[in-house]
Order: C-alpha cells, then sequence, then structure tokens
C-alpha cells in the first residue's frame, strides 16, 4: 500500500508535468492540533488512569445528583430495569475478596436474575470514563468533575463497595480499584481479538450421512406467533414466497397483504420518534418525561392548548412534571411541532 | 376480491396459502392461475371442476387482456421526485425494531429486511440501525477529525481535507457483534430479519486510516492500539488492534455512492472490516494512538461474552463465518410443490468465502451451493442452490467455511464451547423448517 505521501508524490509529478502550478503538499492538508483543543476532546480516561483528571467527590453529593439525574431511569438504588439493565446488585463482600463474582457462574445458587454492571465491572476506568462522557442520558457531559467523582462512588455505594461517608478522588481510586468485585473475572483468551487468533469452535466437514436423526429442540410457541405483528406485512408481494398471515382471521389474508395507502399527511407518531420525542415520553408509561396520555390529560380544556403545547415543546422547560428538564426543540420544524402539539392535544394516540 | 377478472393489483383468489391445513394448500394447487397447473390438474381428471369453469372459459389473462392505465395513459414527468424512493409496493420491506427487545427507540437497533435483499448490497435506507443514544444529523461543516496520542503531530482534519485526499471505495460487510444473539437459550424470533438483520453490506469510501497515521507521524515502535470516538452523545468509543488499524480500516464518508446516512454516522465513521459493528464508530471525531487497550464500556462492560465459568470474554472483536438462507426462510409459505431457489448469504471477518454448503435434510447430508460473484474478503457473498420440494418436511440449512478453512458450526458446538449466556457472536448454522403445509419457521435442532 502506497503512504500518503508517497500518492501525493505521484499526483503532484503527474500535475507537474502538464506545467501546473502546483503547492499543495500532504502535510498541508489538516494542521496541526493545538493544546486546547487536545484538552477539549481527549476525555478517555484508561485502566491504568492516564486521563483521569484531579479532583474527588462524595457519595453524599453522588446521591443528590443520582437524585436529580439518574434515578429517572436507573432506580432509587441503580436496581431499575424499565429503561434500562439494573446497576447495582448481584456482588458480595466474598466477591470483593476474591475478586470474581461468584453468582456469574452457571448454576449457582446466588445466581442474579440480571448481570448488573457492578457484576460485570472489572476496570473502575470504564464507569468513571462512561459516566462522564455519555451520562446523563439526554443530557451528556454537563456533569462538572466532581460530579462524575460523586456518582461514581455513590453507584459503588450502592454496590457496598464503598462506606456511605466515602469521597472518591484521583488519590484513592486506585486502591477501590483493587476491591471491584469482578476485577479478576474477564479474559482475553479468545479467538475473538487479535488477527489471526484461532478460533475455538470449528465447524464439521462431513458431508454425507452425518447424523442418524434430526430432533427439533426448539422452536417458537404458538403463542408469540404474532409477537412481531403479522409476517405477511413484512415480505414482498411478489415472488416465490409470500409472508406468513399471523394476524389469524382468514379473512384479513387479502387485505393484510396489500399495500398501505400512501398518505401526505404526516403522521404525527412518525414525526414523534423522528424527533426522539418517544425517546423520553412513552405513549402511555412514564419514561424520562411523563407520557403523551398524561400530557393530553393535563392540558386537556386549557385554552388555546395546540399553541400552549407548541410553545412548551419548542422552549422546553422543568418543574412541571418533575426536576428532571426537558431541553429546548428548537431544532425542529414549526410545522412538525404544530402537528405533534394538535397531536397531543387530540389525544388519540 | 375473488374475482377473476378483477384487475386488481396482487393475488386474486382467496390468498389460500396463508392457510395453515394441507386442504387449504391442495386449494391452492388447484385454485393457481398456472396454465401448466391448469393443464396438469385437468389431465389428472382430478379436480377439473375445483379449477373452475370460469378459469376455462375465459380467453386468458385479464392483465394481459384488458389494457392497464399505465399502457394508454401518460406516466409522471422527470424529477417528481428530486430523490427517488422505491415502489409503493415495496413498502412491506422496512428496518423494524424487535418488540421488547429493548426499552427505549433511541437507545435500540432496528433490524434489516434480509428477506428481501437480492446479491449482497444493503439498498441505504434499509442498512440496519444500532443507536446508543439517539441519532444526530450533522452539518459537516462543523465535523473536524482529529489524531493524537502516539504521534509526532497531533491534527485536526475537516470533511474538505479529508474529500481533498486520495480515497478507497470497498465493499464490506457490518454486522453488530449480537446479530443472532437472542437465540443462544433457543428460538426466540420468527423470521431471518430479526435472527440476522444487524447485518449489512455497503461499499464504503473514505481515506484508509494508515495514511492518516502516516501523515501524523504515528510513533510505530509504541504504538499499540488506537482508540476511536464518536461526536455524538454516546461518545462511543472502542479499541482497535494496530495490526487492523494499519490493515484495511477506512475512515469512511461514502456509502452505495453517496455520502453515509444519517443514521449510519454522517459525515463520518470508522469501517473496521470484518470486526463487529460496535468498533465502527459513527460521527467519528477522534483517534488517539495508544500503546493498552482503553477498557472502553463498550468493549469491557457490554459487549462481553459470559461463559459458563462465569468468566467475561472482553475485547471480542472479529466476526466469525456465518451464513444463513434468506428464501426460503422463517414466516415465509412456499406458494406450491415444485422448484425453488434456495438463496442466502454467506461472510466472514477473517477473509473470504471459500465454500457454501446447504442440508436439505437437517444436516445429515450436504451439496455445495453455487456462489455469485464477487467474492471479496470481509465481505458478503451470495449463494444459490437449485432445490425441488417434494411436499415433505424439510430442514433447510447453510453452512460456511472460509478462506483460513473456518468452518461454521452448529448451535450444539457453540453451546458445548460457550453455554448459552454468550449474547454475542453466534455464529452458527441456521434451520429452517419447511412443513407440509407450505409454512417455513424458524427451529433450533436439539
Amino acid at each position: 500500500m502506497f503512504s500518503l505521501r508517497n500518492c501525493f508524490s505521484v499526483f503532484i509529478a503527474a500535475l507537474t508535468t502538464c506545467a501546473a502550478v502546483v503547492n499543495a503538499t500532504p502535510s498541508s492538508l489538516g494542521r496541526p492540533a493545538t493544546p486546547a483543543e487536545i484538552k477539549a476532546w481527549d476525555i478517555d480516561v484508561r485502566p491504568d488512569f492516564k486521563g483521569l483528571p484531579a479532583g474527588s467527590g462524595s457519595v453524599k453529593l453522588g446521591q443528590e445528583v443520582w437524585e436529580a439525574k439518574c434515578e429517572s431511569c436507573h432506580g432509587v438504588f441503580g436496581e431499575s430495569n424499565e429503561v434500562f439493565t439494573p446497576i447495582a446488585g448481584g456482588t458480595t463482600k466474598a466477591d470483593m475478596t476474591s475478586g470474581r463474582v461468584s453468582g456469574m457462574v452457571l448454576g449457582a445458587k446466588n445466581a442474579a436474575a440480571q448481570r448488573t454492571t457492578l457484576m460485570k465491572l472489572s476496570e473502575l476506568s470504564t464507569l468513571w470514563d462512561y459516566i462522564n462522557r455519555a451520562m446523563p442520558w439526554n443530557n451528556p457531559k454537563t456533569l462538572t468533575t466532581e460530579e462524575v467523582y460523586a456518582v461514581t462512588a455513590y453507584v459503588l455505594h450502592l454496590g457496598d463497595i464503598v462506606p456511605a461517608d466515602f469521597v472518591l478522588s484521583d488519590k484513592n481510586i486506585r486502591e477501590v480499584q483493587k476491591t471491584l468485585p469482578n476485577r479478576n473475572g474477564k479474559t482475553r483468551q479468545h479467538g475473538l481479538w487479535n488477527v489471526g487468533d484461532k478460533p475455538d469452535v470449528q465447524g464439521d466437514k462431513c458431508v454425507a450421512n452425518c447424523v442418524k436423526a434430526t430432533t427439533i429442540g426448539s422452536s417458537l410457541p404458538d403463542y408469540a406467533r404474532n409477537a412481531h405483528g403479522n409476517l405477511a406485512d413484512q415480505h414482498r408481494l411478489i415472488g416465490a414466497v409470500r409472508g406468513l398471515n399471523t394476524a389469524g382471521a382468514v379473512a384479513s389474508n387479502v387485505t393484510a397483504n396489500t399495500p398501505k395507502s400512501t398518505s401526505s399527511t404526516p403522521d404525527p407518531l412518525k414525526l414523534a420518534q423522528q424527533h426522539a420525542c418517544t425517546a423520553c415520553h412513552g405513549v402511555a408509561n412514564k419514561l424520562l418525561g411523563p407520557s403523551l396520555t398524561e400530557i393530553h390529560k393535563k392540558y386537556a380544556g386549557t385554552v388555546d392548548v395546540v399553541s400552549v403545547l407548541a410553545a412548551k415543546i419548542k422552549a422546553g422547560g422543568s418543574g412541571v412534571w418533575g426536576a428532571i428538564p426537558m431541553p429546548a426543540q428548537a431544532h425542529v420544524p414549526d410545522a412538525d411541532i404544530q402537528a405533534i402539539a394538535a397531536w397531543l392535544a387530540a389525544g388519540k394516540f | 376480491m375473488n374475482d377473476f377478472n378483477s384487475t386488481q393489483m396482487g393475488r386474486l383468489q382467496k390468498a389460500p396459502e396463508f392457510f395453515l391445513s394441507r386442504e387449504a394448500m391442495t386449494l391452492s394447487r388447484d385454485d393457481r392461475r398456472s396454465f401448466l397447473r391448469r393443464a396438469f390438474v385437468a389431465a389428472s381428471g382430478v379436480a377439473a371442476a375445483a379449477a373452475g369453469g370460469r378459469a376455462l372459459a375465459s380467453e386468458g389473462d385479464p392483465a394481459i387482456l384488458k389494457l392497464p392505465t399505465h399502457s394508454t395513459g401518460l406516466g409522471a414527468p422527470v424529477a417528481a421526485k428530486g430523490y427517488g424512493t422505491p415502489s409503493k409496493y415495496e413498502e412491506n420491506l422496512q428496518r423494524r425494531e424487535s418488540p421488547g427487545l429493548t426499552r427505549v427507540s433511541a437507545a435500540s437497533v432496528s433490524f434489516a429486511p434480509l428477506q428481501g435483499f437480492f446479491g449482497i448490497i444493503t439498498p441505504s435506507g434499509l442498512h440496519f440501525e444500532r443507536h446508543h443514544q439517539g441519532f444526530w444529523d450533522i452539518d459537516p461543516r462543523q465535523h473536524r477529525f482529529m489524531i493524537n496520542g502516539l504521534v509526532k503531530t497531533p491534527k485536526v482534519f475537516t470533511m474538505d481535507d479529508l474529500m481533498r485526499m486520495p480515497c478507497v471505495s470497498r465493499m464490506h460487510f457490518i454486522e453488530c457483534g449480537a446479530n443472532t444473539g437472542m437465540e443462544w437459550g433457543n428460538v426466540a424470533v420468527p423470521t431471518v430479519q430479526y435472527t440476522h438483520g444487524m447485518l449489512s453490506c455497503c461499499e464504503f469510501t473514505g481515506v484508509p486510516l494508515k495514511w492518516l497515521l502516516d501523515d501524523c507521524g504515528i510513533d510505530l515502535k509504541k504504538a499499540k492500539y488506537v482508540l476511536a470516538e464518536g461526536a455524538d452523545g454516546s461518545g462511543m468509543t472502542r479499541t482497535i488492534n494496530l495490526a487492523n488499524a494499519l490493515d484495511d480500516v477506512m475512515v469512511a464518508y461514502g456509502m452505495n455512492g453517496e455520502m453515509l446516512r444519517p443514521e449510519n454516522g454522517y459525515p463520518l465513521r470508522l469501517v473496521v472490516p470484518g470486526v463487529q459493528g460496535v468498533s465502527w464508530v459513527k460521527y467519528l471525531r477522534r483517534i488517539e494512538v495508544g500503546d493498552m487497550p482503553y477498557a472502553a464500556k463498550d468493549e469491557n462492560l457490554h459487549y462481553v461474552d459470559l461463559l459458563p465459568d462465569g468468566a467475561l470474554r472482553t475485547y471480542t472483536s472479529i466476526q466469525e463465518v456465518k451464513s444463513v438462507i434468506t428464501t426460503p426462510s422463517g414466516g415465509q409459505v412456499l406458494l406450491d410443490k415444485g422448484f425453488y431457489a434456495i438463496t442466502g448469504i454467506a461472510w466472514s471477518g477473517r477473509g473470504k468465502i471459500r465454500r457454501v454448503e446447504i442440508s436439505t435434510d437437517g444436516g445429515k447430508n450436504w451439496k455445495d451451493a453455487r456462489l455469485e460473484t464477487p467474492v471479496l474478503d470481509k465481505c458478503l457473498t451470495r449463494f444459490n442452490f437449485n432445490w425441488t420440494w417434494n411436499g415433505s418436511d424439510a430442514i433447510l440449512q447453510s453452512r460456511a467455511t472460509d478462506s483460513t478453512g473456518h468452518i461454521q458450526p452448529t448451535m450444539t458446538a457453540l453451546r458445548a464451547a460457550r453455554g448459552t449466556r454468550s449474547t454475542y457472536h453466534n455464529n452458527s448454522i441456521q434451520s429452517w423448517l419447511v412443513s407440509a403445509n407450505g409454512e417455513v419457521s424458524n427451529v433450533q435442532l436439539a
């Protein structure tokens, strides 16, 4: 493979022979990054804690931040499975000593129903880095360094890894690392990392009379037949096969397999999905924000309800439904906001 | 709707192929608008009456005899659609979520409708999606790409810079590490869209990362890994092996002849051929060159493969040799006995597909499928196999072998080594049961 420089030399040579005046050199593409730019973006923290900013944060502050910004998704004790998988639970004091979470062993008596973050966590840097770069989910990279330390400490406290009065800092984080319940629970001895690694499971070459009898060990239960919607509507109308009508009623077979009418009126639900409204607002269930049904009920009967809702969507806000703020949606076209507001007002979801 | 003379589009009879009973299949065969079929039925003298006086009395197919509007009218003008869209009759082929798999759609996945694809290229609008924190349509004029770490000169590139550079175009598959992940314990989903649809294959255009690293003066004595980082809320990070980074990894802006779609990382994403999709960082803003793996969340905490002894395989990356039959496949109905082209796709993160074999008897006997060209490195390969269905139960399977000699294993062999809780990297042989009533369903063999 040519290096960039080589490629350019050839290119430039070709142009020069055509008597073109070429001042560009390869190094003129791109420019050196300034120290401030590198500092602004180079936020990653490695397992050896290179990249970790100096600072500290207490479990106490962590709890405050947690209750304001994290609890709605993760639950008061990091146990919630409503939006994301649980964070705390399933680790023991004995695990902290061994560095292996016993509840993850197949058939373990103390096996947790679901693997939590703390059961899997082998590097504290991973937790700190992730909270710092990607949390809170709907407003990432807005926590202060102290708050990131504090939330990390609070998560560790939820797992009984540090006490309630603990203050996590860049000075003691290496010591805490040594107590992580699953710090010895990972392996890189597998064939899926380095190019040229040997696969761990090789298939069979056999081509004739390979198995004596075939027995079906698993198939979809009848009750799940329509769980993914009508499969007839998920296949092409022509060709060698059709999609199976799983909707049940035989009479609907023909109509079910024709395309829906193409309407130019925007579907408000689609707009709400497109603009990520539904990431935080369920139709009937509370997620980060109130459900659409709740919003509809609250504003039913309000004078000029569509304009009121449209203004609220556009400006965002907090305090009406709780402390979690809704960001302003100024980037959403007015026509779409109007359509969504009218849909909310009508309440026919 | 049931009138043979109707000019309505589509199937005109009662669509009996959607029945599940043997009687219904018989009806389907007898009621078929095939002249050959009718001739057969008439000759056999069995169901001549069932074939109906109406068909035999007809002078032919009204789709031929009665000229349709599109033959007698004026069509739409050029540029009626500045950016063309598929026919409305193709509306059934959509990216879809798997109900119950995730709780919020901005941290979810949509599956590509593999059951409807031809060849190896995924149409851009049907490329599978995986977003951890929603997707964005970023102003490319404001997008910046930085290289720092163990390089002589840390640099910043604009999209103008990157698109001015020499570039390459290559076709590669991208597969989520969790593809087929729902099937580790048992059959969980009905169709190939949901079993294998976190898979796409496109032609990508961009600058080989090696050229950019060379341009910044990478310190090859110290460098062992690079970290890729995204500009979106998730700030997605993954460690890439230097061996990959210096081989075929690409900083890509083009996909299938146009710019990347916003759902796929517009205006810049990393292409890491052969490696699971989460490493193909979207909205790529930074590459850091380093000397140790970074233990990012999605290589050290998530996207880790749990073994029976409780150990977690971290940094699992390579997508191993795998194939699947896309037709006939789960949730489909065969219209009749007789000829079918079994078709599907095969791929390997370690190289090219060398061979695909087909079994129609649940793995007892295997015969070679035909590989269609092109057969490329770390790219989907289309295979075809001529088959005549005799109307009895059949279990269809495909088994791929790659250029390193790695053969796709059975689910049983995979479970024996890794248990059932691995979540990721399920490259097992897929089984589709064709039942006598024509219905095809997802099954696993004991």
